[in-house]
């Protein structure tokens, strides 16, 4: 598989700005994925659409790697989360799971992620977003960059 | 309350449809993905891949022409208004937020979207990520004081 694929991440780039401008013009939300997945829980009483939103999201993952199998992953190989690096002697479940509260954390506090402040964000031109933009973009290369995991 | 109505679950529907194809088209679902182009350490041995740079452009063009539609109405099809973030100030929970949503990001190569998405895969230790995501979103909305937290929450 060609590793360089600038079409294809534009193409499903356009569809995720399609995704959040439904959103935006049909039912006046934000289409930030930590929002939407953070509320899940009472007192929220907009559990039910953020449900059918998750849902629809998985179902169409599912799709579309049926429909082009190997683009994204899925295809002959099984798609896999990454391991932890061997330098650093954690085992990858704890690894994953420190990744995984941090970004639960994280995107509660800073209230929202790559969708929320990364793509709505940026286009409505909030400061906000920028700001947070600028700075979990820096910290993740430089995470990667500490670790030397990839 | 309009948000029971099909319409609006309609929308929902379709919303998180094209989301899902979109991550999955870009190829945001493979971490491994995300975190060559994460690593700029590689750019000089030309082992960089600037893919997924390419996919935050289009979705933000896409999206400042809606936003652009939107202001021209007083409100969306489905509902009485726009859910529009009302919280401008720049302040050191979104910093400190942030920072910690990137060491996520960086230590895994998976933010909230493709978390969800890779369901359709189930690979190994995914329900360990969901499940801690999970708990670190509830746990978040503990630390933050409460008139702050539901300041916060209307403004999602």
């Amino acid at each position: 598989m060609e590793s360089f694929t600038p079409l294809t991440a534009a193409i499903g780039g356009g569809l995720i700005g399609l995704a959040t401008a439904v959103l935006w013009l049909g039912n006046g939300r934000i289409a930030g994925i930590s929002g939407i997945f953070g509320q899940l829980l009472p007192p929220a009483q907009t559990v039910v659409w953020r449900l059918v939103f998750l849902v629809a999201l998985v179902a169409a993952t599912f799709g579309a790697a049926w429909l082009f199998p190997g683009l994204g992953m899925g295809g002959e190989v099984p798609a896999q989360l990454v391991a932890a690096p061997a330098s650093w002697g954690v085992p990858t479940p704890v690894w994953l799971a420190i990744a995984g509260l941090l970004t639960g954390i994280g995107t509660k506090i800073g209230n929202g992620c790559t969708s929320g402040h990364g793509v709505c964000g940026l286009a409505r031109l909030s400061l906000r977003s920028l700001v947070a933009v600028i700075v979990f973009f820096s910290v993740a290369i430089v995470t990667v960059a500490v670790t030397g995991i990839v | 309350m309009a948000s029971l109505k099909l319409p609006y679950m309609a929308t929902a529907a379709l919303s998180g449809g094209l989301f899902g194809a979109g991550l999955y088209v870009s190829q945001m679902v493979d971490p491994l993905k995300v975190l060559r182009f994460l690593d700029f350490g590689a750019i000089p041995s030309g082992g960089w891949d600037p893919s997924l740079a390419f996919v935050i452009g289009p979705a933000i063009v896409v999206m400042f022409i809606a936003i652009r539609l939107g202001r021209r109405r007083d409100a969306p099809l489905f509902d009485s208004s726009f859910h529009e973030p009302e919280y401008r100030r720049v302040d050191g929970r979104l910093i400190g937020g942030a920072a910690m949503f990137g060491i996520g990001w960086g230590m895994a190569g998976i933010c909230p979207g493709p978390a969800i998405s890779l369901i359709a895969f189930m690979p190994d230790n995914l329900w360990i990520f969901l499940a801690a995501m999970f708990a670190g979103s509830l746990a978040g909305s503990v630390i933050v004081p409460s008139g702050h937290a539901r300041r916060l929450a209307d403004a999602q």
